[in-house]
Order: structure tokens, then C-alpha cells, then sequence
């Protein structure tokens, strides 16, 4: 048995590993094929001279080869060399973790939070008897998701409200609706109306009957949050001003940085396949 | 919810022809700057007021109405067409492209949509003419939003693969080609729609966000997105600055209404 869960694992380690690969290879090809790529706005400076100007045609010529250039930055990340971004110009091991904990600071906040109002709002949506509490919660919750993300965060910010309950109110309503429907499966299931109509103490049927029923779902539903929640990171923190890895990214895409966009997508590939699988690998 | 799915069809059907016939009226135009009107207030002559040059906004809202749903509407189209193709191939042919295609799938579906979206458009240059950025952005929208459909389509395609119809339709020497399109593809029509309706406010929400960071189409041309920009500084914003907002959110709702299952992949 344990034998069979090892090369379970194994597989799926195999698999995330060559998922990551391909993600970073392709981005890498994308970047290095898009017009301008060549192009240097330092190359504008008129105070270079010749050598200083054939220095960075030079630094552009190395990253001609894309598969040279990504066996060449793979070698490096395997020995912890993420290499130096030429467009902020620092290490990007460096920029990651001065950014990592604001990003994950407000994903962590996003994902609880998120997770609380969609709970909080589903349960009396699924268990009032009258229809106005679950009218009310869906109206909510189809407003929020009608609005752009990046619209929810300027708003918030310009009234001076708290930046962290940004990603909870975008991740809220997309989670949601699952919620409220793996609450309503749950609790029309014939153990469950037995046991509300012995009198079971609801706090006990939540609990005991219907959490661990809906549980699998739950638990791969919350993998995806964790994605959906870098995604809202992106807007809320360029926008806001946030130092984060969302911001990291957008002034990476903005500037063409080949070497910081391969690394984050490389590490959003493998932080969001990781939970997948760990959400999957809970749920089985 | 019927009625409320009337409502939403009416609804949209007149902010669509309201859109299309101000393009008709005289003096239409989103570039024209009355330099004398400087971000003034609403007026009989400028019901939404004017922006910081002078353009009117309610005309803008009008035209930017037109291309984001025209275009979403196109580019939800485009996606489908690729999901078709991929999905249904993979579905029908099995083996290792089916490997391969749910693979990728999956790797798209668990990057964040944003960073890709991100990603791509930056691809380009910053300083491209403003129709290349509109049609670039809708055309990334379409590239991107096909993994999701795709996995519903191979679904679907597999579901039928095995039925009988199939089994005789091979039997008689339907070539392979013509079983997929002409007795596959037709059955998951529910499904195509479905996918079809659900993407065009995801894509509309898209070009919000991009437009929001400054990715979306350039000016002169008004999109929802670009837009959504005034509001990025405190000091400009009006109460009537709201509406590129209020448009969007009526736009995406109607569509939740109208989408099969009520939307609930947007």
C-alpha cells in the first residue's frame, strides 16, 4: 500500500516538475519572440560610449538563443542563482523575497477572508428556511462579481478602506456560489434531513455530517482559490501602490524583463500546481 | 428567473442598439476636443460632462459600449472556435494529443488568467497603433480563454464517442471527420452556448482589468477599460465618472442572466 502511494506521488512530483518546465519554456519563448524584445531604452542614454553601448548588445545577444538561454538560467536557478533583473537592476532572488511576504500577507488575507464571507453568507442562504437571506446574499455576491477587480481595489483605496479586505471581496463571490450549491447538496442528503428532523443540534450537523461530506470539494476548491487569489493580487497591488510580486510581475511585463517574468511564472506554476495537488491529494 | 432573463435580454439588446445607432447621429464623434469645455460638469449639451480634454464623455461611453461588447462578443466566438478544434480533437482522437492537450489545459487553467493576460499583451509594443492594441487585446482574450471551454467540449466529445449513433454512423463509413462535426459537435450545441454566454463577461472583465493597468487598447479608442482609468485619480472623479462602472456591471449582469445555469462560471 504504501508502496502504491509512493509512486502516486512520485507521478505527480514528475508531473508539477514537468509542467513548471514546459510554463517557463514558454515563456520564455513568447518574451524573447515579441517585437521590441531587442530593443534597449538604455541604449537611448546619450552619455554611453561605444563599449558600454556593445556591452548591452552583447547582454541582449546571449539571450538570443532561447534554449540556450533557458538551459543556461536553469543551470543557474538549480544552484540558487535566479539571476539580476536588467530592468530594476537587482537580484531577482533579492526582489522576491523583499515582495514575497506583502504578497503573501494579502493572498493570506484574501483567501481566509474570502473564504469566511462566502461561508458566512452560504450557510444561512442554505439553511434559512426564507428565501430573503439566500436572495440577499446572491445579490451581493452577483454585484461584487460584476464588477472588475481592479475597479473593487481603486474604489476601496480612494475611500481610504482597509487594502487587505480587497482580495476577500474578489474572491468572495467566486467562491460563493460553489459554496452555497456544495452546502445545499450536502444538506438535502437523507442522513442530513433525518438527522435535522430528530432535532440534531445544527452546530452537529454542520460539523459532524455535512462538512465532512462536502470536504473533497472544499478542499479542491480551495487550491484553485489560492491562483484566484494571485490574480486579484496583480490589480489591487499595482494599483495600490503594494510592493508585492503582483506588482513585480506587471513592471516585469511592462518592461520586458525575461529573466524576472520566467522566474515568477516558473514559482506561480509550481505554488499553484502544489496546491492543487496537495488539495487533491487531502480530498482523496 | 425567467423574467428576470427577459429583462436582462431586453435590457441588453437596447444598450446594444442605443450604442449602435448614437453612431449614426451627427456630430458623433469620441476624438472631437471642445477645448472650451474642459472636464465640465453635465450639461444640456454634455449630459456625462467632458473629460480633462474636453471629449464628451457620454459619447465615449456610447462607442466604448459598442466595441467592448461587439468585440467581446467576438472574441468569446474566437475562443469557442479554438476550444471546438482542440477539445473536440482531443476528445475524438484520444491517445497521447489527448494527453498532451489536457496537459496544457491544465497549465493554463492554473496560471492566473491576469498574469497571462499580463504576459502576453506586453509582448507587443507599448507605442502600437491604437486599432493593432484594440484588436491585440481582443485577440488575446481569445487565445487565452480557450483552455476552460476546451476541457467542456472534450468532454462532451468523449460522453458521445462510445454512443450508438456514433457506432452506427462509423459502421455505415461516415468518414471520421464528418461523425465529429456533423453528428458530435451538433448534440453538444446546449454546451457550446453555455461556454459562449459565460465567456463574453469574463472577457469583458478582462479588458476592464487590463484596461485599468494600462494594457488595453490605446487612446483615442474608448473601451470599458480604458475608461475605468479615470477613476484612478482621486482628484478627477465625479459622481458621473461612475458610469463606464455602471455600464460594465449592467453589461455583466445581464449576461449572468442570460448565460445557461445562471452564470456561474463568470
Amino acid at each position: 500500500m504504501p508502496h502504491i502511494w509512493a509512486i502516486k506521488i512520485a507521478r505527480k512530483l514528475a508531473a508539477v516538475g514537468a509542467t513548471v518546465l514546459v510554463g517557463g519554456l514558454l515563456t520564455a519563448a513568447l518574451v524573447r519572440m515579441s517585437p521590441g524584445f531587442d530593443s534597449d531604452e538604455r541604449l537611448l542614454d546619450s552619455r554611453l560610449d561605444g563599449a558600454s553601448r556593445a556591452a548591452i548588445r552583447a547582454e541582449h545577444a546571449a539571450n538570443s538563443n532561447i534554449v540556450s538561454f533557458y538551459a543556461h538560467r536553469l543551470a543557474a536557478m538549480l544552484h540558487g542563482d535566479l539571476g539580476q533583473s536588467p530592468s530594476l537592476r537587482r537580484p531577482i532572488g533579492e526582489l522576491i523575497v523583499d515582495r514575497l511576504p506583502v504578497t503573501a500577507e494579502l493572498m493570506a488575507a484574501g483567501v481566509v477572508g474570502g473564504w469566511a464571507l462566502a461561508f458566512a453568507l452560504a450557510l444561512p442562504a442554505v439553511i434559512c428556511r426564507r428565501k430573503l437571506a439566500s436572495q440577499v446574499a446572491g445579490t451581493f455576491s452577483t454585484c461584487m462579481l460584476c464588477l472588475p477587480p481592479a475597479a473593487v481595489a481603486v474604489l476601496i483605496f480612494a475611500w481610504g478602506g482597509p487594502v487587505r479586505i480587497i482580495v476577500a471581496l474578489v474572491l468572495f463571490p467566486r467562491l460563493f456560489d460553489y459554496c452555497r450549491n456544495l452546502l445545499a447538496d450536502a444538506y438535502a442528503r437523507p442522513h442530513i434531513v433525518m438527522a435535522r428532523a430528530k432535532g440534531v443540534r445544527p452546530s452537529r450537523i454542520l460539523l459532524r455530517h455535512v462538512l465532512p461530506v462536502s470536504a473533497p470539494q472544499f478542499l479542491a476548491l480551495a487550491g484553485v482559490s489560492v491562483s484566484m487569489a494571485f490574480g486579484a493580487c496583480i490589480p489591487v497591488e499595482t494599483l495600490c501602490d503594494l510592493p508585492g510580486l503582483g506588482q513585480l510581475a506587471w513592471k516585469a511585463a511592462i518592461a520586458r524583463d525575461l529573466p524576472v517574468l520566467v522566474c515568477l511564472t516558473m514559482m506561480i506554476t509550481v505554488v499553484t500546481q502544489l496546491c492543487n495537488s496537495a488539495s487533491d491529494g487531502a480530498a482523496a | 428567473m425567467k423574467r428576470f432573463r427577459t429583462l436582462a435580454w431586453i435590457l441588453l439588446a437596447a444598450i446594444l442598439a442605443l450604442s449602435l445607432a448614437a453612431g449614426f447621429l451627427p456630430g458623433f464623434s469620441y476624438t472631437e476636443q471642445h477645448r472650451e469645455f474642459i472636464s465640465a460638469g453635465p450639461s444640456r449639451h454634455f449630459p456625462l460632462g467632458t473629460d480633462d480634454l474636453g471629449r464628451d464623455r457620454l459619447v465615449r461611453l456610447l462607442c466604448a459600449t459598442r466595441i467592448s461588447l461587439l468585440l467581446a462578443a467576438a472574441a468569446a466566438l474566437g475562443a469557442l472556435l479554438l476550444a471546438v478544434i482542440v477539445g473536440g480533437a482531443a476528445g475524438y482522437m484520444g491517445g497521447w494529443f489527448d494527453s498532451v492537450m489536457v496537459r496544457t489545459v491544465d497549465l493554463m487553467l492554473s496560471l492566473p488568467w491576469l498574469f497571462l493576460l499580463i504576459a502576453a499583451r506586453a509582448l507587443l509594443p507599448l507605442d502600437a497603433a491604437p486599432e493593432t492594441s484594440l484588436l491585440v487585446t481582443y485577440f488575446l482574450l481569445a487565445l487565452l480563454g480557450w483552455a476552460a471551454p476546451a476541457r467542456v467540449v472534450r468532454a462532451g466529445v468523449r460522453s458521445f464517442r462510445q454512443s450508438d449513433f456514433v457506432m452506427q454512423a462509423r459502421a455505415l463509413g461516415c468518414p471520421e471527420i464528418r461523425v465529429l462535426v456533423r453528428h458530435i459537435l451538433p448534440n453538444l450545441r446546449p454546451v457550446l452556448l453555455a461556454q459562449f454566454w459565460t465567456s463574453i463577461p469574463i472577457f469583458i472583465l478582462a479588458e476592464a482589468n487590463l484596461g485599468f493597468l494600462g494594457l488595453s487598447a490605446s487612446e483615442p479608442f474608448p473601451t470599458w477599460g480604458n475608461l475605468l482609468r479615470e477613476l484612478q485619480s482621486p482628484v478627477m472623479v465625479r459622481p458621473e465618472s461612475f458610469a463606464p462602472v455602471a455600464a460594465v456591471v449592467l453589461a455583466v449582469l445581464c449576461f449572468k442572466f442570460i448565460a445557461p445555469w445562471g452564470g456561474s462560471q463568470v
